[in-house]
C-alpha cells in the first residue's frame, strides 16, 4: 500500500523548498536594501521583485496551511512553542509587504518605508532561522500539547541558525540582483555575493557541528558506519557546489551563481532531512503520529495533484512575463 | 480572574482584533476586483477611454488594499495555531483540508496573476491582461467560498465522527461538510455584503468629486454605476439576511434570542424589539420600543406563533446578549439606509438630477464607510452569538485555547495593536489621498508611467472619451 503520510510529508517538504527558493531572494534583497544607493539602484532592486513577491510568500501560507491539514498535531504543538518568533515573523512580514506599495505612494516618507522594508525582511528571516534552530534543539511535548515556557525557543544555537538564515537569504538576494540588473547595482551585488558566500559556508559548518552534539540521534545518523559513507556525500557536495558557485561568479555569469546558491540551500535542507527523518517535531513526534486521518489525506491529495502543477505553470508564466533585466521603471 | 481565564480572554481579543482588521480589506477587494474586471471588460468591448481611466484609477487603490489584505491574512493563518492550538489539533482533520483547498485554488491564483494585473499592462496583450484581472477576481470569490465554508462548519457542524483521541474525523462525504446547513446563506450574504461595501465606497468617491465638478466624466460614470449596484443589491441583501436569520433560528436558536433580545419565552406571539437597552442582571430589555407580535411574524410567518426565549437555555450555554443585540441593530439599520440610498438614486435618475443633486451626493459621501461598519457588525453578531462555543454545541471556547501564559499573549496583543494601527492607519491615509484626486483623462499606470501607445494602444481611446 502507498503510504499517504509519506506523500504528504514530501508535499510539505516541497512547499518549504519552494518557499525558500522563491521568497528567500526577495527577503534577502530587503536585508541588503540599505547598502544600495538611494534612488535608481534601490528602485530597481525593489522593482525586480515587486511583481512576484506575493506569489512567493503564498508558499509560506501553503506550508503552514498544509501542516494544519496534513499534520494537525504538529501545527498545534509547533505554533504555541514558537509563539514569540512566529508573531515577530508575522509582524515583520506586515511591514515589508506594505512597504512595496507605500514606498511609492509617499515620497515624503520614503526613507521610513525603506527602513521598514529592511527591518521587516530582517526580522522575518531571523525569526524563521530561530524557529528552525528551536525545532532542531527539541521542544517539550506532553499529552499532545506543548509543555514548555514562552522562552524555550531562545538559545545560542537558535540565534546562530537565525543569523545563518539571514546570511543565506542575503546571498540569494545578491545573486538574484546579479542576474536581474546591470551596471552599478550588478557590480555591487557580485561583491556582496562573494563575501556572503564565505560567511554562509562558515555558518553552515558551525551549525552542522553543533547539531551533531544536540541529540544522540543526529550524531548516530550522520557518523555511524556504514551510513556515514552515504551521509559524507553531503558535505562533499557542498564543497563542490561552493567551488562552482565561485567559479561562475568569477566568470561573470548571470544566472548560474543564483542556481549554485540555491544548490547550497538544497543541500542544507537535505542535511536537515537526514537529521530529523521521520519526525515532524524532531525526536518528539513522528509524521505518522501527527498525521491527519486517511480520508483527509485522500481528499487533499486529489486537490494537490491537480492544482500544484497548474500553480507551477502559471507561476512560471508570470516569471516569464517579467523576464530579462529590470530597467529604471520596472520591467519595461 | 485566574491566570487561565485571562489567557483565554486575551486570546479572544487578539483573534477578534486581527480578524476584524483582516476582513475590512477582503470586504473591499472582493467587490473591487469584480468592479475592475467589469471596467476592463467594458473598455475592451466599447473602447471608451472613460472605462480605461477608471480602471487605472481604481487599480492604484486596489494595489494598496490588496497588499494590506494579504499581510493581515497571513497573520490569520497562524492565529489558529498560536491562539487556538487545542482547537486546531482536534478540528484540523476537518477544517484543515478546506483551508488547504483555499490556498491551492484561491491564494495562488490571486497572487500569481496579481503581478501581471498590476504591472503587466504594457507587457502582455489586452486579452491576456483582462484574463489576469478576471483570474484575480475569481480568486477572491473562491477564497471567500472556502473560508466561509470553514466558518459555517464551525457554526453548524455536520458530517463528522469523534475519534478515540478526541479529534473530529471527516465522515464519508466531504460534500456534507463543505455544504453544511448555514454555508449557502452565509456565502450569499457575505458576498452581497462585499459588493455593497465596494459600491458605497465607489459611490462616495464619485459623489465627492461630483460635488466639486459635476462635469467630470469619470466621477459621473462611477457614481452612476455604484448607485445601480446599491439599488439592485441592497434589497437582495435584506432578503438574503432574512433567510439567513431563519436558518439561524433553526440551527442556533440561542443566537437569535440574543439578537432579538428575548430573555423570556412568548407562548402566544413575540414582539419585535426595535430599540431598548439589554439589562443582563435583571434579564430584561429596559426602555424597549416594540411592535407586538412582529417578531413571530418575521421569524415564523405567523402572528401568534410561540417563540422560546433565553429562559429555555442553560445559563452556561448563553451568548452575551448586549453585544449581539446592538451589533445586529447597527447592521440592519445600515441595510435599510442602503436601501434608501438606492431608492433615492432611482428618483434622481427619473428626475434627471443624478449628477446635480448636492444633497444626494452629500448623503452618498456620508454612506461611504457604511458597508465596512455593517460587515463588521454582522461578523460580531455571528461570532459573539455562537459563544460559548467554537464548534457549536460540541466544543467550547474555553477548551480550545493554546497552553500559553497570559503575559505572552498580552505582549503580542499590544504589538498587534500598535503595528496594525500604525501601518494600516498609514495605508488608509494613502487610500484617502488617492481618492481625493479626481479621476483624470490620462490616468497613469501603477508604476507612475503615463499610458504608452506601444503594447496596448490606449491613447486614441483616451483622447476621445476623456473627462471634459
Ligand atoms: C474560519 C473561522 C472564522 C472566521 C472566518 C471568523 N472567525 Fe471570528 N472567531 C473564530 C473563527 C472565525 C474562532 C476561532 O472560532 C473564534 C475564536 C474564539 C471563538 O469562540 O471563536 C472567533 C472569535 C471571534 C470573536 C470573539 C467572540 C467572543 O469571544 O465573544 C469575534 C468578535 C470575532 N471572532 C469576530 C470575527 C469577525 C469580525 C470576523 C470576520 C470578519 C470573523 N470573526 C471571522
Ligand atoms: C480566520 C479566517 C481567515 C484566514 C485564516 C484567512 C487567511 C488569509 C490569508 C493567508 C490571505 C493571504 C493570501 C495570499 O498570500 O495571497 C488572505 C487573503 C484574503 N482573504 Fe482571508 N482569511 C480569513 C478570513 C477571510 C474571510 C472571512 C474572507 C471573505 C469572506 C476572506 C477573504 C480573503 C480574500 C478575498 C483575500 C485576498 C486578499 C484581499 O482581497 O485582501 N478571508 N486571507
Ligand atoms: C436588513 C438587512 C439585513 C438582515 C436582516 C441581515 C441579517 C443577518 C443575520 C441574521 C446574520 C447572522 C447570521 C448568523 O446567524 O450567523 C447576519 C450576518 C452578517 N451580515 Fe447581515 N443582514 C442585513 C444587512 C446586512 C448588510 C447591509 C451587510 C453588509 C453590507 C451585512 C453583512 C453581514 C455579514 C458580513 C454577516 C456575517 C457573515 C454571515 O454570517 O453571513 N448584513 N446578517
Amino acid at each position: 500500500m502507498i503510504d499517504l503520510t509519506m506523500i504528504w510529508a514530501a508535499i510539505i517538504g516541497f512547499a518549504i523548498i519552494a518557499y525558500v527558493v522563491m521568497d528567500g531572494f526577495d527577503l534577502g534583497i530587503g536585508i541588503l536594501f540599505p547598502f544600495f544607493e538611494i534612488g535608481e539602484d534601490r528602485d530597481r532592486a525593489m522593482n525586480s521583485i515587486a511583481p512576484v513577491w506575493d506569489g512567493n510568500e503564498t508558499w509560506l501560507v501553503m506550508g503552514v496551511g498544509g501542516l494544519l491539514a496534513a499534520f494537525p498535531l504538529a501545527y498545534a504543538i509547533i505554533l504555541p512553542a514558537l509563539y514569540a518568533p512566529m508573531i515577530a515573523m508575522l509582524l515583520g512580514l506586515v511591514f515589508r509587504g506594505v512597504a512595496f506599495e507605500f514606498r511609492w505612494r509617499d515620497p515624503g516618507h520614503r526613507a521610513f518605508w525603506d527602513f521598514a522594508f529592511t527591518a521587516g525582511s530582517f526580522i522575518a528571516t531571523f525569526a524563521q532561522g530561530l524557529a528552525l534552530g528551536a525545532l532542531l534543539q527539541g521542544i517539550s511535548v506532553e499529552n499532545r500539547a506543548y509543555a514548555g515556557g514562552w522562552w524555550e525557543w531562545l538559545s545560542p544555537f537558535s540565534v546562530l541558525t537565525g543569523f545563518g538564515l539571514v546570511v543565506g537569504y542575503s546571498l540569494l538576494g545578491a545573486c538574484w540582483l546579479n542576474w536581474k540588473t546591470e551596471g552599478n547595482l550588478q557590480r555591487q551585488a557580485v561583491i556582496y555575493a562573494g563575501r556572503l558566500g564565505i560567511a554562509l559556508l562558515l555558518l553552515i559548518g558551525a551549525i552542522s557541528l553543533v547539531t551533531l552534539t544536540l541529540e544522540q540521534r543526529y550524531h548516530a545518523r550522520w557518523l555511524d558506519f556504514p551510513g556515514v559513507l552515504a551521509t559524507a556525500q553531503v558535505p562533499l557536495l557542498t564543497v563542490i557546489a561552493t567551488w562552482l558557485f565561485y567559479r561562475s561568479l568569477r566568470l561573470r555569469k548571470d544566472i548560474q551563481p543564483f542556481l549554485w546558491a540555491l544548490a547550497l540551500f538544497g543541500l542544507c535542507l537535505l542535511g536537515l532531512g537526514i537529521s530529523i527523518w521521520p519526525d515532524v517535531i524532531p525526536t518528539r513526534v513522528t509524521i505518522w503520529e501527527a498525521a491527519a486521518p486517511h480520508r483527509s489525506q485522500v481528499f487533499m491529495l486529489v486537490g494537490a495533484s491537480i492544482m500544484v502543477p497548474i500553480i507551477l505553470a502559471y507561476t512560471a508564466w508570470s516569471y516569464w512575463v517579467f523576464r530579462g533585466k529590470v530597467g529604471k521603471d520596472g520591467y519595461h | 480572574m485566574i491566570e487561565q481565564e485571562w489567557a483565554i480572554l486575551l486570546a479572544r481579543v487578539q483573534f477578534a482584533f486581527t480578524v476584524s482588521f483582516h476582513f475590512i480589506f477582503p470586504a473591499f477587494t472582493i467587490g473591487l476586483a469584480s468592479y475592475l474586471a467589469v471596467l476592463e471588460g467594458l473598455w475592451l468591448k466599447t473602447g471608451k477611454g472613460v472605462y480605461a481611466n477608471l480602471f487605472r484609477y481604481w487599480l492604484k487603490i486596489f494595489a494598496i488594499v490588496f497588499a494590506m489584505g494579504v499581510v493581515s491574512g497571513i497573520v490569520m493563518s497562524y492565529q489558529f495555531g498560536t491562539n487556538w492550538s487545542v482547537f486546531s489539533d482536534k478540528a484540523g482533520p476537518v477544517i484543515g483540508p478546506l483551508m488547504a483547498y483555499e490556498v491551492l485554488t484561491a491564494f495562488f491564483l490571486e497572487a500569481g496573476f496579481l503581478g501581471v494585473m498590476l504591472f503587466g499592462i504594457n507587457k502582455v496583450g489586452r486579452k491576456l491582461h483582462f484574463t489576469a484581472t478576471l483570474a484575480v477576481a475569481v480568486g477572491t470569490f473562491i477564497s471567500a467560498f472556502w473560508i466561509l465554508s470553514v466558518n459555517s462548519w464551525m457554526q453548524t457542524p455536520v458530517g463528522y465522527e469523534i475519534a478515540a483521541n478526541g479529534q473530529f474525523m471527516p465522515g464519508d462525504s466531504w460534500w456534507t461538510i463543505i455544504f453544511n446547513p448555514s454555508f449557502p446563506y452565509r456565502l450569499v450574504h457575505t458576498l452581497l455584503a462585499a459588493y455593497l461595501t465596494t459600491a458605497f465606497i465607489v459611490g462616495a468617491v464619485g459623489a465627492w468629486h461630483l460635488l466639486k465638478d459635476r462635469q467630470n466624466a469619470g466621477a459621473r460614470k462611477m457614481f452612476s454605476m455604484a448607485m445601480w449596484m446599491a439599488t439592485i443589491v441592497a434589497p437582495l441583501q435584506i432578503i438574503a439576511g432574512d433567510f439567513h436569520g431563519l436558518n439561524t433560528l433553526e440551527h442556533q436558536p440561542a443566537k437569535v434570542m440574543a439578537m432579538e433580545g428575548h430573555y423570556d419565552s412568548h407562548p402566544n406571539g413575540a414582539p419585535l424589539i426595535l430599540f431598548g437597552i439589554p439589562n443582563s442582571a435583571e434579564r430584561r430589555i429596559d426602555y424597549a420600543i416594540e411592535i407586538p407580535k412582529a417578531s413571530s411574524l418575521i421569524l415564523k410567518h405567523d402572528l401568534d406563533a410561540p417563540l422560546a426565549g433565553l429562559d429555555t437555555i442553560p445559563d452556561a450555554d448563553e451568548p452575551p446578549v448586549g453585544i449581539v443585540f446592538w451589533s445586529f441593530r447597527i447592521m440592519v439599520g445600515i441595510g435599510f439606509l442602503m436601501l434608501g440610498t438606492g431608492l433615492w438614486s432611482l428618483i434622481a435618475r427619473w428626475r434627471r438630477r443624478l449628477y446635480d443633486w448636492p444633497l444626494l451626493h452629500k448623503f452618498a459621501v456620508m454612506m461611504g464607510p457604511s458597508g465596512l461598519i455593517a460587515v463588521l457588525s454582522g461578523w460580531v453578531v455571528t461570532e459573539v452569538g455562537r459563544q460559548p462555543f467554537t464548534i457549536y454545541g460540541v466544543m467550547r471556547t474555553v477548551d480550545s485555547a493554546s497552553p500559553l501564559d497570559a503575559p505572552a499573549i498580552a505582549a503580542s496583543l499590544l504589538a498587534f495593536v500598535l503595528v496594525y494601527f500604525a501601518v494600516f492607519g498609514m495605508g488608509i491615509w494613502y487610500l484617502l489621498r488617492l481618492m481625493k484626486k479626481p479621476p483624470e483623462a490620462h490616468e497613469t499606470t501603477l508604476d507612475g508611467t503615463p499610458i504608452r501607445s506601444a503594447g496596448i494602444t490606449l491613447a486614441p481611446a483616451i483622447l476621445e472619451g476623456g473627462t471634459k
